[in-house]
């Protein structure tokens, strides 16, 4: 009966996660094309560097270390899953145990040290975001529902090691007890959770083996509700961190994206014998310049947004939020998110995206003429997400579409044009400092 | 210091038509063509040319702005314009190397050129003048009036994290036998001077500091005699940020060429 119960939480938390992540790719789609197939081996170094070695983490030593104890503790701690899931599905109890001798007895050892070390760091996490004024968790952008969400993933985080280890705890109490040698079999070693055992002293046997059913219940129901919370959450990064990481931008820093619409333009400026139909048709049937709102972005900036950690380590570094302008390039990210979740919200509804843009109803001219593009913010990236280039995009569309740059850049803008040089000077006396 | 050499510098059109192609081209740029406190920086960069008897021309009036201001504003069609145009002349000239001392050109040359048909090996100066040391073609004093004096260094934006060049200034500061010393932040997590992306034409926005300001407090918690400069753009942040704090007379703000030229035994 057990089973058939599980199964079917199982499936349908399995089907509701399939339903969220089409829902991710559908939007992602949503946005321009760039070609990112080029440089598989590269793409594939940067991947296991990045995410799964998490070199970017260690740059800060102890928010990476902590992270570090959590990320592999969540690796680890997923293998006894697959034991909890067969079980599930069986109705067995530790069915795995019988096969792996003591082999399982250091697993379920290593487990337990886990899951300990990760309610450590959580802790000291928590302490970090709630009790310390470390300034990036405590800017504007992050009031509200980011806030939540990050102390949510904290609460569950703890939670689930505890199910985890009185589960353990009570099994081991279990087995040690005359009737629960049956189904009990003494199996496992439990360095952390037999700390806890000796509370169950005195209880009725019964009663204890409810607590171990229950704890096992909440655990394997509390992983399936977190898979689905993935994507109302900054969490979602767990996943998207290794595509996020192999298709970031390998290029330096300083090359920013080229525009070949652009480019068959200045063509035909320069050169009027052009053909004007050469350009390939794709280009044609580009609308506009630079972008206004998500569907202008390119997808990979889209699953930048929804990898997102909203960690802050961009915008603590970032020049003019140091210095207290609005600019946040994590506020970037986010917003593009939320934009972009909205948009997909309309068309779940079978309707037309509505006149709302990510310029102006959600990011501000006054932050996109903030940036002084230093890369600082893509450079401290843990997950190679690149805010800069949606801010250019933005830009390109502000000065090529509306024609809207702040006053000065116009100014020196002109002088371009006329002279060659952002001031106005002759471009005949470019080599009077040597005769000075 | 010989003050008029720089009276022989010749163009590319000249060399061309001498029938002499010269080693690098030396591309001022804007601030190094125009601006009072670069125009030094680029007098001070061609006496070490000079110095080291390299073979290099300007393109004088035949230069133009790269479009590294217009891209980072955001006006693709106007930067494309500049390269276009620059493109042309560089090609005509059959221009294989060049070197600036403006990181935003470097970069711009290096990155956002070949795209549009402009190939070259591009070097900036920190990069050039300390293969040049090595070389030995450039020799420097090494009983420096510099000794044991501390310099720190400002990892300009578009050489460091832009192009992950760290090490050549650094290295040419260490030859001049001064004590480098770091700022709060610096190399990957060096902080802007606030100039870049076209800042440097327009005021900051709205906000409760300047970021030179920020970036002049970081180098002056070093207590370092000078500030070494690697950036046109930089050079005049720091230096403002430097007379802000009233501290000129004690702090001065330097190119890294010209702290090379006043040692260099001509
Ligand atoms: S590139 Fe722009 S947004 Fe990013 S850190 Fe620098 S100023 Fe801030
Ligand atoms: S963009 Fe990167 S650094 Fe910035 S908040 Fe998101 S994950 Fe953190």
């Amino acid at each position: 009966m057990s089973n058939v119960i599980f199964t079917i939480i199982f499936f349908v938390a399995i089907g509701l996660f399939i339903r969220n992540t089409r829902r991710i790719i559908r939007n992602i789609k949503l946005g321009r094309k760039s070609d990112r197939s080029d440089q598989k081996i590269k793409r594939w170094k940067h991947m296991i560097r990045v995410a799964l070695g998490q070199s970017k983490m260690t740059v800060r030593p102890i928010a990476g270390l902590l992270h570090i104890i959590v990320y592999v503790g969540f690796i680890v701690i997923n293998i006894e899953l697959l034991e909890i899931v067969l079980d599930g599905f069986l109705g067995t109890h530790r069915v795995l145990s019988p096969y792996l001798g003591t082999t399982y007895d250091v697993l379920i050892a290593t487990f337990e040290i886990f899951a300990f070390l990760v309610i450590i760091a959580v802790t000291v996490f928590w302490l970090r975001r709630n009790a310390m004024r470390i300034r990036r968790f405590w800017k504007p952008e992050i009031k509200g529902w980011p806030k939540k969400d990050a102390d949510y993933i904290l609460y569950i985080e703890l939670v689930l090691m505890f199910l985890f280890l009185t589960m353990n705890a009570s099994d081991n109490w279990l087995q040690q007890h005359p009737d629960g040698q049956s189904y009990y079999t003494q199996v496992g070693h439990f360095p952390i959770s037999s700390w806890i055992t000796p509370i169950f002293d005195g209880m009725s046997y019964a009663a204890v083996v409810s607590i171990e059913r229950t704890s096992w219940w909440l655990h394997i129901i509390g992983i399936l509700a977190f898979l689905n919370y993935l994507y109302y959450s900054k969490h979602l990064h767990i996943l998207l961190a290794f595509p996020n990481t192999f298709y970031a931008n390998l290029n330096p820093l300083g090359k920013f994206s080229h525009s070949e619409a652009v480019a068959d333009e200045v063509k035909l400026m320069l050169d009027p014998s052009a053909d004007p139909y050469a350009s390939t048709p794709v280009e044609n049937e580009q609308q506009s310049f630079g972008a206004a709102d998500v569907k202008d972005l390119n997808w990979v900036q889209l699953m930048n947004a929804y990898s997102c950690t909203e960690c802050g380590r961009c915008t603590d570094v970032c020049p003019a939020n140091q210095t207290g302008k609005k600019l946040s390039p994590r506020k970037i990210m986010m917003d593009t998110r939320d934009r972009l979740e909205q948009a997909g919200k309309q068309l779940d509804q079978g309707l037309e995206m509505d006149n709302n843009t990510l310029l102006d109803n959600y990011i501000s001219r006054e932050e996109l003429w903030a940036c002084t593009t230093c890369n600082a913010c893509v450079e401290a990236c843990p997950i190679s997400i690149d805010p800069l280039s949606i801010i250019m995009d933005m830009r390109q569309y502000l000065v090529l579409e509306q024609s809207s740059a702040p006053t000065e850049l116009n100014a020196m803008m002109t002088n371009i044009e006329n002279n060659g040089a952002p001031w106005p000077f002759n471009q005949q006396d470019r080599l009077n400092w040597s005769k000075e | 210091m010989m003050d008029n050499t720089t009276n022989s510098v010749q163009t590319m059109a000249e060399m061309t038509q001498n029938g002499v192609s010269p080693e690098v081209l030396f591309w001022v740029g804007c601030a190094g063509s125009f601006d009072d406190r670069s125009k030094k920086i680029t007098k001070a960069f061609v006496e070490l040319l000079q110095s080291a008897n390299v073979s290099f021309a300007v393109l004088g009036p035949e230069e133009s702005c790269t479009g590294d201001p217009a891209k980072r504003s955001g006006n693709e069609f106007l930067f494309q314009m500049q390269a276009s145009t620059n493109i042309e002349v560089l090609n005509g000239y059959q221009v294989k190397k060049i070197v600036t001392a403006c990181p935003h050109c470097f970069n711009t040359l290096k990155n956002e050129y070949p795209q549009l048909g402009g190939q070259y090996e591009v070097l900036h100066h920190t990069q050039f003048l300390y293969q040049l040391i090595e070389e030995g073609r450039l020799k420097i004093d090494s009983k420096t009036e510099y000794k044991g004096k501390k310099i720190t260094f400002h990892d300009p934006c578009y050489l460091g994290r832009a192009n992950k060049e760290y090490d050549a200034p650094r290295a040419l500061i260490k030859k001049l036998n001064a004590e480098l010393v770091e700022m709060k932040s610096c190399k990957e997590k060096g902080l802007c001077c606030g100039a870049g992306g076209a800042q440097m034409f327009k005021d900051a926005e709205k906000g409760d500091k300047e970021i030179n300001i920020e970036r002049t407090e970081q180098a002056l918690e070093t207590n370092s005699e000078i500030i070494a400069a690697g950036c046109p753009f930089c050079n005049t942040m720091l230096h403002d940020g430097v007379t802000n704090k009233e501290k000129e007379s004690k702090v001065a703000v330097l190119d890294i060429s010209q702290l090379l030229a006043q040692t260099e035994s001509l």
